[in-house]
């Protein structure tokens, strides 16, 4: 992971512990476990209402382009490194 | 004899589907139909979980034409599976992702088709009376119940559909969904509408609000998006610019009218909601910006059986409860007022509290467990279960992966409280405002408390 990514992922795991109400604290949540199914355990609608926080508060709109519609959301890493690469703010 | 054609257009040059960017005409679709179907084995049922929806719709007719029947399972767990199989023995799974890991027999959907076309090729006709499709609610007691559906019967409501939408026979239109093929909704209105309304679906499932725009982009005018309240919210706070759209349908869940004229203004296009359940098919239409009365597709009829209304008429082959609280306003209209108690649905997923007990309970560890449904705060917002447990020997993580494996994720209970008992009354009932006030208690409380276990 690029050395400024790890603020970034603190703050994107902020983000969806608020937007989804989860009673994990930010720093239990394991970088590389899967956010979707098991693991952190979030489903497509939890999915869908995170990707809109994201897209507000670093200004992108995340696509999945016909690919697996959750691998953005495959761990709290890559969800990281989708922001970092196509935030605008 | 009556038949009906498979497909309904005009010529086999017409275009049945868009995908990729590409069209396929009618004549490419019944080759790939024709050749699909000359691999599918013995067996007379299909679980066909094709995530492309043309795929599904290959796959759909390839099983038509070998005269199987396509099931419809509410969710894919592993304990549905096992239960399609304890349905029926031949059954196997036809799919196009290549980590595939439903435990049945699998046909992977070919990767590349033939491009020859046969020649001198019809359109085939397909018995009225034949079965083509059985579609499961998820049951009380952990069974899923069956409903089939004859070729005549779907034909027959997806073609009162159309001319209640007003799709005109000489305009081919595009169908882009949100929705799987797999659900009722996604099953009769991105595919079975465009084969028998002469119009074309588009293959794709887009997810984020960016992909539905880009999909609308690439599908060709005129165009009906075929959404839920979910995601229509979401695609009007993404605010991206949307291509024109000629129509917007909604349903699994009703939509608030603010929401409708919020849709209606932003899409510049008129909003229909439909109203429907996987025993009925869908049986009312109505424009929510402008009336709140839903008006009965042609034919169908309510009528007041003891305690239920029950909808029958039209495509509605026998008689069924509904399991909606219902106003009739006159024959062809009435009123929504929410759902019967027990009944859950969320974001399109239907199950009953009894089910989900029943599951609940069925964890080795469990010794009693009940879900809650919360009130539902806004129409356009999706409300999750709770539920509270006595399980000592379970942790939170153990008792979700094994409620995984039985039910469907959406209904995973968060929080899910692990209590000394649950407040049944002498009769051993468990009443709704006394877990209600057991739940809130627990919420109240400091969540780090000793306990007090939650879903994460």
């Amino acid at each position: 992971m690029i050395e400024n990514n790890s603020t970034l992922q603190l703050e994107v795991a902020e983000l969806m512990v608020q937007a989804l109400n989860l009673d994990t604290a930010v720093a239990e949540i394991d970088p590389d476990a899967p956010l979707y199914g098991d693991g952190l355990g979030l489903d497509s609608i939890d999915i869908l209402e995170v990707a809109l926080v994201i897209s507000k508060r670093y200004g992108l709109q995340l696509k999945a382009d016909s690919e697996d519609n959750h691998r953005i959301f495959s761990s709290l890493r890559n969800l990281t490194d989708y922001v970092a690469t196509h935030k605008t703010k | 004899m009556r038949t009906l054609p498979l497909v309904t257009h005009t010529s086999l040059d017409e275009t049945v589907a868009w995908r990729k960017g590409t069209a396929i005409s009618v004549e490419k679709f019944l080759t790939d139909v024709a050749y699909l179907a000359a691999l599918l084995p013995h067996g007379k049922h299909v679980l066909n979980i094709c995530r492309d929806r043309y795929h599904f719709m290959v796959g759909l007719a390839a099983a038509i034409i070998s005269n199987k029947v396509s099931l419809l399972p509410p969710t894919h767990t592993p304990e549905m599976v096992q239960q399609l199989q304890a349905f029926s023995a031949d059954v196997f799974c036809l799919h196009d992702n290549d980590d595939c890991d439903i435990a049945l027999p699998q046909l992977r959907y070919p990767v590349v088709m033939p491009e020859h076309h046969s020649v001198n090729m019809t359109i085939p006709q397909i018995d009225a009376q034949q079965l083509v499709a059985i579609v499961f609610t998820s049951g009380s007691t952990g069974a899923p119940n069956p409903y089939s559906k004859s070729w005549g019967s779907l034909v027959q409501n997806v073609q009162a559909q159309s001319s209640r939408l007003g799709l005109s026979a000489n305009i081919n239109y595009s169908i882009i969904g949100t929705i799987p093929p797999q659900h009722m909704y996604g099953f009769e209105s991105t595919v079975l509408l465009p084969l028998q309304s002469g119009n074309a679906l588009s293959s794709a499932q887009p997810f984020y609000p960016a992909d539905i725009c880009s999909t609308l982009e690439a599908t060709p005018s005129p165009r009906i998006l075929v959404s839920t309240p979910l995601h229509l919210r979401l695609l009007l706070e993404a605010k991206l610019k949307l291509p024109e759209l000629a129509l917007v349908l909604s349903a699994t869940a009703p939509l608030s009218t603010s929401l409708a004229h919020k849709v209606e203004a932003s899409c510049k296009a008129p909003l229909l909601e439909i109203y429907g359940s996987t025993e009925t098919g869908q049986i009312a239409t109505r424009r929510t910006a402008q009336a709140m009365e839903w008006q009965l597709l042609p034919e169908v009829r309510l009528t007041q059986h003891g305690e239920h209304i029950w909808a029958e008429g039209g495509h509605v082959e026998t008689s069924v409860p509904l399991n909606d609280i219902i106003e009739t306003v006159d024959l062809e209209h009435f009123l929504l007022h929410g759902r019967t108690q027990d009944l859950i649905n969320i974001a399109g997923k239907r199950s009953s509290l009894a089910n989900l007990n029943h599951h609940l309970n069925a964890v080795e560890g469990v010794i009693d467990g009940a879900f809650f449904m919360p009130d539902e705060v806004s129409h356009d917002h999706v409300t999750r279960l709770s539920a509270c447990v006595v399980a000592p020997s379970l942790t939170a993580s153990t008792l979700l992966t094994a409620l995984r494996v039985r039910i469907d994720p959406v209904f995973l209970p968060r929080p899910l409280l692990f209590v000394e008992s649950l407040p049944r009354n002498s009769t051993g009932k468990l009443p709704r405002d006394a877990l209600q006030k057991l739940i809130a208690g627990y919420i109240g409380q400091d969540i780090g408390s000793a306990g007090l276990k939650n879903t994460r």
